[in-house]
Parts: C-alpha cells; structure tokens; sequence
C-alpha cells in the first residue's frame, strides 16, 4: 500500500497529490510515468511524474478527473493509502544538449510537460513555454511554469483569461518572426499535438509529442499501448510505455492514435457515471 | 491384475452448454475409486519410459503405485520429490507429448492418465493436509528472483527450504506470471496458484509486487543491497504481431492484452473497472495453447461466435490436445489452412467523426496448403493463388507467438542474449554474469510451466553450490 502524504485541488477538475514511494522518487526522470490501482477492484492507469522529493520519499502527480478511476483517487484524502503504484516506467525526455527549447502544452497535459520544463530550465536551456487552456476555470500550474521559464504564453480558447486563441497562434507567431528552436516539445490532446506538429513542419524545427495511449502494464507485455509511426515510408509498430511516450512527432499517425484512444468511449462513460452517483450516495 | 482397458478412464468435466457460459474449471477432476481404478492401469515397468518423457523426471510408475495403494499423501511426496507445481501442471502440461507420449500402454489403446493422476494426488494433498510448511532455520545469505512465474516460484521455494533469505520481485500488482495473467480461470484456477504463493510466504519468501528490475531497481542494485546471487525468471512476455494492414485498429488485440484484460484485471466478472470488448463474431489467430485460451475467454464473454484461424492443418494444432477438443466441443470453429493477409477497417466517408471509423468489421485471409517439409520436418504452408476470401468479424486477436522482453538485456550490462532475445545460460543455468541466473521462457522463449519449473530448479541447485563454496 502506498500512502497519499498530500492533496491539494488546482482547479475543479484537476487535483496534485504526493505519494509516498521512495524506490521511485529515487529513479525517476523528467517524462516517466507511473502507474497505479486505486482499490484492489481497481483499473491501472497511467499518471506522469510531475515531481519527487527524495527526502520524503514522495512522488507528485497531477490529473485531471475524466472518468471512474481518477474519480475514486480524487476521492482519497491525505493520509489515506492506494492500492498500487508502479514506475518510474517509460523512457525520459531526451532534453541534453538542447540550448532553446520551446514548450507547447495543453490542458492537463500542462502537468505532463511541466517536469520537462523544470528540467530544461535546471540544465540551463532557454524555454519559451507556451500554454493553453479551454477557459479561465481550467487554468493550471500558471506560477510552476513562470518560475521555469525564460518566457510564458498564456491561452484560453475563449479568450476568459490572458491571450485568446489555440497553442499553434503564438507558436506560429515566434517562427515566422524568425525564431528558431532546436527543439519543440508538445504534451496535450492529440489534436493539438498533431497541429502543433503542422504548424512547426514548414519551418523544419524537430517535435516531440507525448503520447499517451490506453496502457495496462507498462513493461511491454500486452501491446495494447502500440501506435504506428512512419519512417522513411514504412510502417513501423512501436509501444508506447517502453518505446514512449515520447516520439518524433512527424512520424506518429495521429489519426489512428486518435481512433485507438476512443475504443471504450461507451464503456468508460457508463463507468464514470457509475463512480460519479456512488460518491453522490454517500 | 492390472486393468487391461484399453481406454483412460474420462476425466468429468462441466457440459460444453453449461461451461461456455462461466468461468469454473471446465475439468472436475477424478473421485478416488476412479484415480485407484486408473492407477491399476500403470504396468510399472521395470524400465519406466514415461519418467523419461517428463521434463523433471517425476517418478511417475512409484507415484502411481501409491495411489493404487491408496496411500495418496504418499504419492504426493514422491511427487513433490522432483516438481513443486503438481496442482498446475497435472492440469497444464502437454502430457500428450510428455509423459504420456513414452507410456508403454499408449501402443495399443491409451496411455495410463499420468497428467490426470498426478493432478488427482496434488487436489487430494490440497484438500487433506493440515501440516503448514515450517519456515527453515537462517544459512545467513540473500538472493534476489526476479519474476514471480513458475520458474521463479520454484527457484525461490528450493532455496527458501535450503535457508536463503529470498526476495521475489514481480513488475505486476499480482504474484504468479503467466498462470495469473495468462492461463483462464476454467483450465487453471486462480486459488490453486494463490495457495502456492500462500505457501513460499510461509517459508518465508519475501514477495515485492510492483517493482519492475531495469526501472525501479536495476540488478547492479540488486547486488549493492546485498543480494548474493540473482534468479532472472521474467519470462516471454512481448507480444507479436503480423504486421499486416489494419492491426492497429479498433478492436484487434494481442492474446496478452486480451487474456490480461479478462484475468488479471477481471474484465470477466459483471461490473469491473477495466473494459473488454464483449459480442460480436471473434477470430483469434494461431493454434498454440495461447489461442485457445483466447478463444474460449471470449466465449464465455458472451461473443456469438468465435473462429480459431491457423495456417496449417489439425495436425499440426501446437496446443494441448485436450484444449483443442475441449474448444471443439464448445463450438468454437477451426478455420484452418488460413492465413490473414489484412484486417478490415469500417470508415464513413461522409462522417469523420462518427465514432464506428477505425473499428474491424472484417479480415481478408488466404487458403494455404500444405508444401515440402522444412528443416525440422514440418511441412511448410503455403499461399494458394487466388484463394483470398473476406470474414465479417467485430474482434481480431493476435496469437502468434511472444519473445523475451528486452528490458533486462537493455538495462544489464554484461548480460548476452541470443538472436530471439533469449538469455544465454550454461548448463546450470548461469548468465554471461557472474552470479546471475536465468530459466524458464526468458531462456527458451514461450515454452512450458513444467519446463519453466525445471530451469527454477536447476538454478537453484546452482546457485545453493555457488553461494555454500
Ligand atoms: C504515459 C501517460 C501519462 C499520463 N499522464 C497523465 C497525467 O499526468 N495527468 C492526467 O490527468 N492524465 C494523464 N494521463 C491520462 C490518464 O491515464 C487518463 O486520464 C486516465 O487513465 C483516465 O482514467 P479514468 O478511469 O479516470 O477515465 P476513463 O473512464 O478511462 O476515461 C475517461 C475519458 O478519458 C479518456 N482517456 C482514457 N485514457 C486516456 C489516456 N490514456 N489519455 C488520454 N485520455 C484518456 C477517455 O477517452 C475518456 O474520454 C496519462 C496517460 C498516459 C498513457
Ligand atoms: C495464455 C497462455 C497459455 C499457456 N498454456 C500453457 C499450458 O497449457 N501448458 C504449459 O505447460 N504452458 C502453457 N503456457 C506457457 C507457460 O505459461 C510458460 O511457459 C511459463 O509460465 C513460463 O514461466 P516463466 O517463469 O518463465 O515466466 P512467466 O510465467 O512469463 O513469468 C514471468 C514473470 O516475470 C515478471 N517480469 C518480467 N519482467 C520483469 C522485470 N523486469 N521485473 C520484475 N518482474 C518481471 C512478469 O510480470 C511475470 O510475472 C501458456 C502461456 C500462455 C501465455
Ligand atoms: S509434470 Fe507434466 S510431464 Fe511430468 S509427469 Fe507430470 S504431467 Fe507428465
Ligand atoms: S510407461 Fe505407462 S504403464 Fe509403464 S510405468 Fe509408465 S505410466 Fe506405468
Ligand atoms: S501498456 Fe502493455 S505493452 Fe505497453
């Protein structure tokens, strides 16, 4: 069992909690992951490492509540205990040697792209980040990016807080003004990673995506995480938690991430629902 | 007098309508006039061909003359003598090619039920024996096993009896490999694995779940914690796929994600956390023990119907002949001499977004017949011209085969696998590093839970000579 030493709410949907795992603390790298079970019934879900303390032994999530599983961790209080917690898993960012680095993140993928952030800032890279969120309400992480930024983008889709507009309209901005980047890093919905990844191809500069598709173990065992790049016109089949998350954005299909993403669209909303009136009951 | 019929005596299992339906073991197992009455059917031969046939020489012809004596807990301890899973592989082993496949009264009629027996005397020890194992005194060392399937289990049993101080570690939540994410429920209950777990703790094997060697701890680690000697034991796990058109859509599994889905994570049982796609018209693809599994798992998931689509013919079926029959009977359908050459995507040209687009509706498959025999004397299937034909299915999973996961050669320096990934071992089971031992699927690739057992066992040994010098 794994006790939560912290909880903390960002906003409405999306909670930070500290659990108490010191073998992983110890390992962990900007871009790994976890993954954890809530109750013994529970389902294993992937959760990135937004931070540790290696003194408390603690790992630092951040989700957001989108259906049955991260509902009944919301639900847990500090002190309380979770079931399983596994990691770090997954490859680390590949962030040595780059000196400008441009950091594209969108809604709580802001979490996931936060820890590379920090890291890019402590070897000394100059980041530009660049975050996006649907509206005022949804805003995460604001103060966390500002400390570890050379300079910060503020979106909102419907223009209730700072700029108003998608990630892609300043990302565009800074490379037709001539700006160059050796690297842009991009964690959010895959729509956006995909635009992101669009908006940067005319102008050549390298992307990384993070994807993050429907796992269970994490070791390379099940291959239901695999996703499709294309490279030098072969399809080439790679797994997500032992390859990835990490991947050359102009090599990923989106379009079949994308469709693999909603295979139990149906099922995952009935869950949620289920998990949503348990908690209203008590 | 020996019993001269011909036949073994049936083993009872739940009816074809009723099991297709649940997840309890398909086989009941023998009452004991029944096991005392089939072990009258063993000649004990002085030369006892069929020890030869077993991966870990059980001395099958002594155990069978204790059950015809009735003395079944004797059995059990001549059994346990050389196997330390009699309860998992009297119900898994391929004893048609094992065991059975050496016994004299296999010439005219049907070999003595070895496997069927031997499954009997480890139920009867299971249900009947009070005494609880005593936890060994201290010899003062430590060893790390790294992975909780047979070949780790029994490595870290051995030892564990011999006084080491044993530490598993197991990447997954649940201790057990293959025979708990794998193997079904109804051929390989989850309890009898449970109660082999239950007892090595009682030996006082120490069992950390979630803990993946090469991330969270490598096995340099291992060794600065003060670990001795280590037992690598992480199996085959890394799914293959065709790699045809269409394997990424919805709806296509690897027999792993599938099968862990319904087992590990219980995706069976009525209301469960994690989904599975239940219904619809289901192939699996692959004749192993594996797609067996996979099929009769979406039966009883409630699919409408469910094909086994392999290449050669009924003949060369590598998975247990009782599995085959039993899927027979449950009216999954062999479509054989097939080979898939596509997978089949549903997409709405009008809708993007309509929420069917990437799902399967079909797969295009080839008719293969038989060719000249290869190296090994099988004979080759190849395509036949012309023959392509569309199957209008919901489901595809994959079930052609797996190979050790690369993640311990990655993050071990100094450890030399082979061109199919599995670990290079001497005799003794000994890695290219020093004080590192490996068996089971991580050696051989996906092989057997007994031959698994065996390499658990010959480490073992090694490692016991190695650390007492
Ligand atoms: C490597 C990796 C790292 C991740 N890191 C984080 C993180 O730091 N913070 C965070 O909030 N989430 C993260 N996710 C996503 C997180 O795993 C899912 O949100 C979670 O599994 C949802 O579980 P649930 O049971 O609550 O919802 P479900 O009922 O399973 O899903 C509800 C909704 O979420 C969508 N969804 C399900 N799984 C995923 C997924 N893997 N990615 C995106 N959407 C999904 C579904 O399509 C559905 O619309 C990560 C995923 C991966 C693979
Ligand atoms: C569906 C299916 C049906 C089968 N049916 C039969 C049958 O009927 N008869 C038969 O004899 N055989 C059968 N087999 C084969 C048999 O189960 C295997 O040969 C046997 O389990 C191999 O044992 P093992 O100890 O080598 O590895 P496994 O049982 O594969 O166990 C390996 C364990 O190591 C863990 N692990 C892996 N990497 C790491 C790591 N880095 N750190 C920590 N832990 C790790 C894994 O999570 C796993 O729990 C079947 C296999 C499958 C998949
Ligand atoms: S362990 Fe397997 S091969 Fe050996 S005697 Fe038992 S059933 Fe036969
Ligand atoms: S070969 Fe058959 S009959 Fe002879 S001892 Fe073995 S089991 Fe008995
Ligand atoms: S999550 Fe199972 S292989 Fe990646």
């Amino acid at each position: 069992m794994y006790k939560i030493l912290a909880k903390k709410s960002l906003n409405p949907t999306v909670t930070y909690m500290e659990i108490e795992a010191p073998l992983v603390a110890n390992k962990a790298k900007a871009g790994q992951f976890i993954i954890l079970r809530v109750d013994e019934e529970g389902e294993r879900i992937p959760l990135t490492i937004a931070g540790v303390n290696k003194e408390t032994g603690a790992v630092k999530i951040i989700f957001q509540i989108v259906g049955a599983t991260t509902e009944k961790l919301n639900h847990k209080e500090a002190g309380e205990c979770i079931q399983d917690f596994v990691g770090p898993l997954g490859t680390p960012t590949h962030i040595q040697g780059l000196k400008k680095v441009c950091v594209v993140g969108g809604g709580v993928g802001c979490a996931i792209a936060l820890p590379v952030a920090e890291a890019l800032h402590a070897q000394g890279t100059e980041v530009t980040s660049i975050i996006g969120f649907r509206n005022k309400d949804l805003l995460i992480l604001e103060d966390e990016f500002k400390a570890c930024s050379d300079r910060l983008v503020v979106m909102t889709d419907d223009g209730s807080y700072a700029r108003h507009g998608n990630v892609t309209v300043p990302l565009k901005e800074m490379l037709d003004a001539g700006e160059t980047f050796d690297m842009i890093i991009t964690i959010g919905p895959l729509i956006m990673m995909k635009f992101v990844t669009l908006t940067a191809k005319p102008f050549g500069t390298p992307v990384t995506v993070s994807m993050n598709p429907i796992m269970i173990d994490g070791t390379g065992m099940c291959g239901g995480c695999r996703l499709s790049l294309l490279q030098e016109g072969k399809r080439v089949t790679k797994f997500a938690c032992v390859d990835g998350p990490d991947f050359n954005g102009y090599e990923v299909d989106f379009d079949e991430a994308m469709a693999r993403g909603r295979t139990y669209f149906d099922f995952e909303r009935k869950a949620h629902e289920k998990a949503c009136n348990l908690f209203k009951g008590v | 007098m020996p019993n001269m019929n011909p036949k073994k005596n049936e083993m009872p299992t739940q009816a074809p309508e009723v099991r297709a339906h649940n997840f309890s073991e398909v086989a009941l197992g023998y009452e004991e006039s029944v096991a005392v009455d089939e072990a009258n059917r063993c000649l004990n031969c002085k030369t006892m061909p069929c020890v030869s046939g077993c991966p870990v020489n059980i001395r099958i012809p002594e155990f069978i003359a204790k059950v015809r004596e009735m003395d079944f807990e004797g059995a059990y301890e001549v059994i346990s003598k050389t196997s330390s899973l009699p309860a998992v592989c009297g119900r898994v082993c391929p004893q048609e090619t094992q065991c059975e496949s050496k016994c004299v009264r296999g010439i005219k009629g049907e070999s003595v039920g070895i496997g069927r027996l031997e499954r009997f005397v480890a139920d009867y020890h299971n249900a009947h024996s009070k005494e609880a194992p005593v936890r060994p005194s201290s010899n003062g060392h430590k060893v790390a096993v790294i992975g909780s399937g047979p070949s780790g289990l029994t490595c870290a049993g051995d030892l564990a009896k011999k006084g080491y101080a044993v530490t598993v570690f197991e990447a997954l939540h649940l201790a057990g490999g293959v025979l708990v994410y794998g193997i079904p429920e109804f051929r390989l209950p989850k309890a009898i694995v449970q109660k082999e777990v239950e007892t090595l703790k009682m030996l006082g094997v120490e069992i950390m779940t979630n803990v993946v060697i090469g991330k969270t701890l490598t096995v340099d680690e291992l060794f600065q914690m003060g670990f001795e000697a280590i037992f690598i034991g992480s199996g085959a796990g890394l799914p293959n796929f065709m790699n045809i058109p269409g394997e990424a859509l919805k709806g296509v599994y690897s027999a792993n994600e599938f099968l862990t889905r319904s087992n590990l994570m219980k995706a069976y049982k009525d209301e469960p956390d994690t989904p599975i796609m239940k219904g619809g018209k289901v192939a699996v693809v692959g004749g192993g023990n594996v797609a067996m599994d996979a099929a009769r798992t979406a039966l009883r998931l409630g699919a409408e119907k469910v094909y086994i689509v392999y290449r050669r013919s009924m003949d060369e079926l590598p998975a247990r002949k009782e599995e085959v029959e039993h899927a027979i009977e449950e009216g999954i359908e062999f479509k054989l001499l097939t080979n898939p050459i596509e997978i089949l995507g549903y997409k709405n040209q009008e809708d993007p977004r309509d929420p069917r687009n990437g799902s399967v509706i079909g797969m295009k498959c080839i008719k293969m017949e038989l060719g000249e025999p290869d190296q090994k004397g099988r004979r080759r299937p190849v395509p036949v011209e012309g023959s392509e034909f569309d199957m209008d299915l919901d489901v595809v999973i994959m079930a052609i085969g797996t190979s050790p996961n690369p993640l311990l050669k990655n993050t071990t320096e100094g450890l030399e696998v082979n061109s199919h990934g599995g670990i290079i071992v001497t005799e003794g089971g000994l890695t290219s590093r020093v004080a590192v031992y490996a068996g089971g699927d991580a050696v051989t690739g996906a092989a057997t839970v007994i031959s698994a057992m065996g390499a658990g066992k010959v480490a073992a040994k090694a490692i016991d000579e190695y650390l007492s010098k």
